[in-house]
C-alpha cells in the first residue's frame, strides 16, 4: 500500500505523453493509454489486496503552513477507498480498451485519449483523498475532464451546449461543497477527514452546525451526482462519445457525489436532518428518473436517466444509514452500467442511430452485444442471482430497516420502472423485426466486444461479494474496525425480498407484453391520457421551467450589472481619464520646445507671484 | 513725483519688449525687443540714481556698463543671426528647430 501513491500517475502520464507525442502517435494513442491504465489497475489491485490483510495505510507530508494551521497532502487506503480504485481503474482500463474500437477513425482520436487519462486521473486521485482540500482539487479537476470529454465533439452544438450546462450545473453544487467545507475548517480548524470525524465524535461541533454542513457538502453530491434538482446535465451529457457515457456514469463523474457522501459518512450519521434529507432527495430521485425513463426514445437517455435513477437509490441508501448497501450498489451498478453503455455503443456503432424506434430485431445479427445487454439489463433490473438483485435488496433492506415506510414504497415503485422501462428498451432494441435503415448489421470488432465480456462476467458475480446467503464479506470488510459506519448488514423481513423479485418480474412480464409479444397495445395508457405521456416524455418540464426562471432571472440579473458596469462604473472612469487627459493635453501643448512659449510662462508665473504677493502682503494665511 | 514718470516709461518700454520678445516670430525683432528691454533697466537705473532714496553716480555707471553690454551682445547676435540664415536660409523663429526631437 505504500506505493498506492503511483496509481493516480499512470493516467496522468498517459495525459501528458498524449499530449506531448499523441500527434506522432496517431491511433497508437490508444497502446499508450491502455497500458498505463492497466498499470494503474495492477497497482490498484495489489493496494487492495494488502489492505484486506493489513489496517488502514495512511501517508500524508505537510504541504502548506498558515499560521498555527498546517494543510497536508496525502494518500489514505481505507476499505472505501481501495475498492474505488479498483473499481474506477477496471472500468477505465476497459473503456481504454473499448474506445480504441469506438472512436476508431476519428480525427482527434490521441486528444480522445489524453482526456480520457486525465479524467481518470482526477477520479483515482480523488478516491484516495484524506482531506477535504485534496478532494475539492480533485473534485474539481473530474468536472474539467467531464467537460472536456462530454464537449469533445464540439463542432456539435448539442455537445457544447450539453458540456456547458454539466459545467456549470455540477458548479452549482460545487458552491455548496465549498461553503460546507469553509465552514468545517472555521469550526474545526483541519480539512482532514479524521479530524472531521473526531470533532463530531467528540461534540466539538454543535449539532447545528453539524447538520448545517453535512446538507452543503450534500449540494454538491447533489451536483455531481445528478440528484433532483441539479439532475437535467447528466441525460444532457449523453451527447459525448458513448464510451465517455459509459465513464462517467459507471465509476467516474457520478460515483464521485456518491463517494463523498459515502466518505463524509460520520458526518451525515451525526445529524438526523442530514440524513433523511438525504434519504428523501434520493428516494424522490430514484422514482423521478425512473418515470421518465419509461418513454425516452433515445437509447442512451433511457440509460441516463436509469443512472440517475440508480443513484437515487445510492443515495437513499445512505442516507437510510445503509452505508454498506450505498457502497455495494454502487460498486455492482458501475459494472453493470459501463456494460449496458458499452453494448448501447456497440448497438449505435452497428446501426448509426441512437433512437430505439429505429432499430429492433437485433438479437441474431448481433450475437455477442444482444446477451450481454440481457445480462445488463437483467442485473440492472433485479432479476435474481445477479449482481444488481443482492445490492438493490441491501438498500431495500436498509431502507425498510430505518423505518422511512414511504421512501421504500417508493423504492418499490421505482424497482418496478426500472425493470419495465430496461425491458422496454431491450425489446424494442433486439426483438422484433429490423426497422434499421442500415442493411448491413455487423457485430462490433474484438476490442470492443472483449472488454464487455468482461464486465457481462462481473455484472453476474460481482454481487457475490455480499450476498444474505453465502455472507457478507465485503460489508464485514467495509465497515471493520469502524463502528460510526453501522452494521455490515441489516437484517429485515425475509417478504421484503420475495416482493422485490416479484415486483421486477412484474415489470419485465409487462414489457414483454407490451414490446415483446406485443398483446398490450403500446399505447393503451398513453391515447387515454395524452398529458402523462407529454408530461414525461419532456422530462417533466425541468429544463423549461428552469429556462424561465433561473436562466431568465440570470439574464436579467446580468443585464443590470452590465448596465452598472458600461455606464456607471465605466462612466465613472472616462471621467477621471477624460479629466488626465485635459490636463496633459494642456501641459504637453506648453511643452512645445519653443524658447518662447518657455518664456511666455515663466513671465505669466512671476505676474501672477507678484499679484499673490501685492494682495497678501506676503503672508499666505490658510 | 517725477521719478514715477520715469520708472512709467520703463515699465511701458520693458512691457512692450517683453509682449515682442515672447510673440514674435521674426527673430530679428525678438532681438529688437531684447535691447528694448535692456534700454527699459538703463532708464530705471538712471532714474534712480538721480531721484532714488540715496542718489550716487553707481547707477549711471551700471547704464554705461549696460550700453556697453548691449553693443556687444548686438554685435555677436547679430552675427549669430547672420550665420543662421546662411544655414536656413529664415528667420523665422519657430522653424529654428532642429535640436527638437520630431514625433
Amino acid at each position: 500500500m505504500e506505493t498506492a501513491w503511483i496509481i493516480p500517475l499512470f493516467p496522468l502520464a498517459s495525459f501528458v505523453l498524449l499530449l506531448v507525442f499523441g500527434k506522432k502517435l496517431k491511433e497508437s494513442s490508444a497502446y499508450v493509454g491502455i497500458a498505463m491504465t492497466l498499470l494503474s489497475f495492477v497497482f490498484a489491485v495489489v493496494a487492495l489486496v494488502d489492505r484486506l490483510q493489513s489496517p488502514t495505510y495512511k501517508a500524508e507530508a505537510v504541504w502548506l503552513t498558515i499560521g498555527d494551521v498546517q494543510l497536508t497532502a496525502g494518500f489514505e487506503i481505507n476499505p472505501l477507498n481501495a475498492l474505488m480504485l479498483v473499481v474506477v481503474s477496471l472500468v477505465s482500463f476497459l473503456v481504454h480498451t473499448y474506445s480504441k474500437g469506438y472512436m476508431h477513425g476519428d480525427d482527434r482520436f490521441h486528444i480522445f485519449y489524453a482526456y480520457l487519462g486525465l479524467f481518470t486521473f482526477a477520479m483515482l486521485g480523488l478516491v484516495m483523498s484524506p482531506n477535504l482540500l485534496q478532494t475539492y482539487i480533485f473534485w474539481e479537476l473530474v468536472g474539467l475532464g467531464s467537460f472536456l470529454l462530454i464537449g469533445f465533439w464540439f463542432y456539435k452544438e448539442e455537445a457544447k451546449a450539453a458540456a456547458k450546462k454539466a459545467f456549470i450545473m455540477t458548479r452549482i453544487g460545487d458552491v455548496g461543497l465549498l461553503i460546507g467545507m469553509i465552514l468545517l475548517f472555521w469550526q474545526v480548524g483541519s480539512l482532514e477527514y479524521d479530524e472531521i470525524f473526531r470533532a463530531v465524535e467528540e461534540g466539538t461541533l454543535s449539532s447545528g452546525m453539524i447538520t448545517l454542513t453535512a446538507l452543503l457538502i450534500f449540494i454538491g453530491a447533489v451536483g455531481k451526482s445528478g440528484q433532483f434538482p441539479l439532475h437535467s446535465w447528466l441525460p444532457d451529457a449523453m451527447e459525448g462519445p458513448t464510451p465517455v457515457s459509459a465513464l462517467i456514469h459507471a465509476a467516474t463523474m457520478v460515483a464521485a457525489g456518491v463517494y463523498l457522501v459515502a466518505a463524509l459518512f460520520p458526518l451525515f450519521t451525526a445529524s438526523e436532518t442530514a440524513l433523511l434529507t438525504v434519504a428523501v432527495i434520493g428516494a424522490f430521485t430514484a422514482i423521478f428518473a425512473a418515470s421518465i425513463g419509461l418513454v425516452q426514445k433515445d437509447i442512451k437517455r433511457v440509460l441516463a436517466y436509469s443512472t440517475v435513477s440508480q443513484l437515487g437509490y445510492m443515495m437513499l441508501a445512505l442516507g437510510s444509514a445503509g452505508y454498506v448497501a450505498g457502497v455495494f450498489h454502487l460498486t455492482t451498478h458501475a459494472f453493470f452500467k459501463a456494460l449496458l453503455f458499452l453494448a448501447a455503443g456497440s448497438v449505435i456503432h452497428a446501426v448509426a442511430t441512437q433512437n430505439i424506434e429505429k432499430m429492433g430485431g437485433l438479437w441474431k445479427k448481433l450475437p455477442l452485444t444482444g446477451p450481454l445487454f440481457l445480462i445488463g439489463t437483467m442485473a440492472i433490473s433485479g432479476v435474481p442471482l445477479l449482481s444488481g438483485f443482492f445490492s438493490k435488496d441491501e438498500i431495500l433492506l436498509a431502507t425498510w430497516a430505518s423505518g422511512h415506510t414511504v421512501l421504500f414504497w417508493l423504492a418499490v415503485i421505482a424497482a418496478f420502472f426500472t425493470a419495465f422501462y430496461m425491458f422496454r428498451l431491450f425489446f424494442m432494441v433486439f426483438a422484433g423485426e429490423s426497422r434499421s435503415e442500415v442493411k448491413e448489421v455487423k457485430e462490433s470488432p474484438a476490442v470492443m466486444t472483449v472488454p464487455m465480456v468482461i464486465l457481462g462476467l462481473l455484472a453476474i458475480f460481482a454481487g457475490y461479494m455480499n450476498t444474505p446467503w453465502f455472507g457478507t464479506f465485503l460489508g464485514d470488510w467495509l465497515v471493520e474496525g469502524n463502528a460510526a459506519l453501522g452494521p455490515a448488514h441489516v437484517e429485515g423481513p425475509a417478504w421484503i425480498m420475495y416482493v422485490v423479485t416479484a415486483i421486477s418480474l412484474a415489470g419485465i412480464l409487462l414489457a414483454w407484453l407490451i414490446y415483446g409479444k406485443r398483446s398490450i397495445s403500446r399505447d393503451w395508457l398513453t391515447a387515454k391520457v395524452p398529458a402523462l405521456y407529454n408530461i414525461l416524455y419532456n422530462k417533466y418540464y425541468v429544463d423549461e421551467f428552469y429556462q424561465y426562471t433561473v436562466v431568465k432571472a440570470t439574464f436579467f440579473v446580468s443585464r443590470v450589472v452590465r448596465f452598472v458596469e458600461v455606464y456607471i462604473v465605466g462612466g465613472a472612469v472616462f471621467l477621471i481619464s477624460g479629466i488626465v487627459k485635459v490636463f496633459s493635453t494642456l501641459g504637453s501643448w506648453m511643452q512645445n520646445g519653443q524658447t518662447q512659449m518657455y518664456g511666455a510662462v515663466a513671465a505669466v508665473g512671476l505676474a501672477l507671484l507678484v499679484v499673490i504677493y501685492a494682495l497678501t502682503g506676503g503672508y499666505i494665511q490658510w | 513725483m517725477t521719478i514715477s514718470g520715469y520708472l512709467t516709461l520703463a515699465l511701458i518700454l520693458f512691457a512692450i519688449g517683453l509682449y515682442g520678445a515672447l510673440t514674435k516670430r521674426n527673430i530679428i525683432v525678438v532681438l529688437i525687443s531684447i535691447e528694448l528691454m535692456l534700454n527699459a533697466v538703463n532708464v530705471n537705473l538712471v532714474a534712480f540714481s538721480k531721484y532714488g532714496i540715496m542718489p550716487s553716480i553707481t547707477g549711471q555707471v551700471f547704464a554705461i556698463f549696460g550700453m556697453a553690454i548691449a553693443a556687444a551682445e548686438v554685435a555677436i547676435g547679430i552675427a549669430i543671426l547672420i550665420a543662421l540664415y546662411r544655414n536656413r536660409a529664415t528667420v523665422n523663429i519657430d522653424r529654428i528647430n532642429s535640436i527638437k526631437d520630431e514625433f
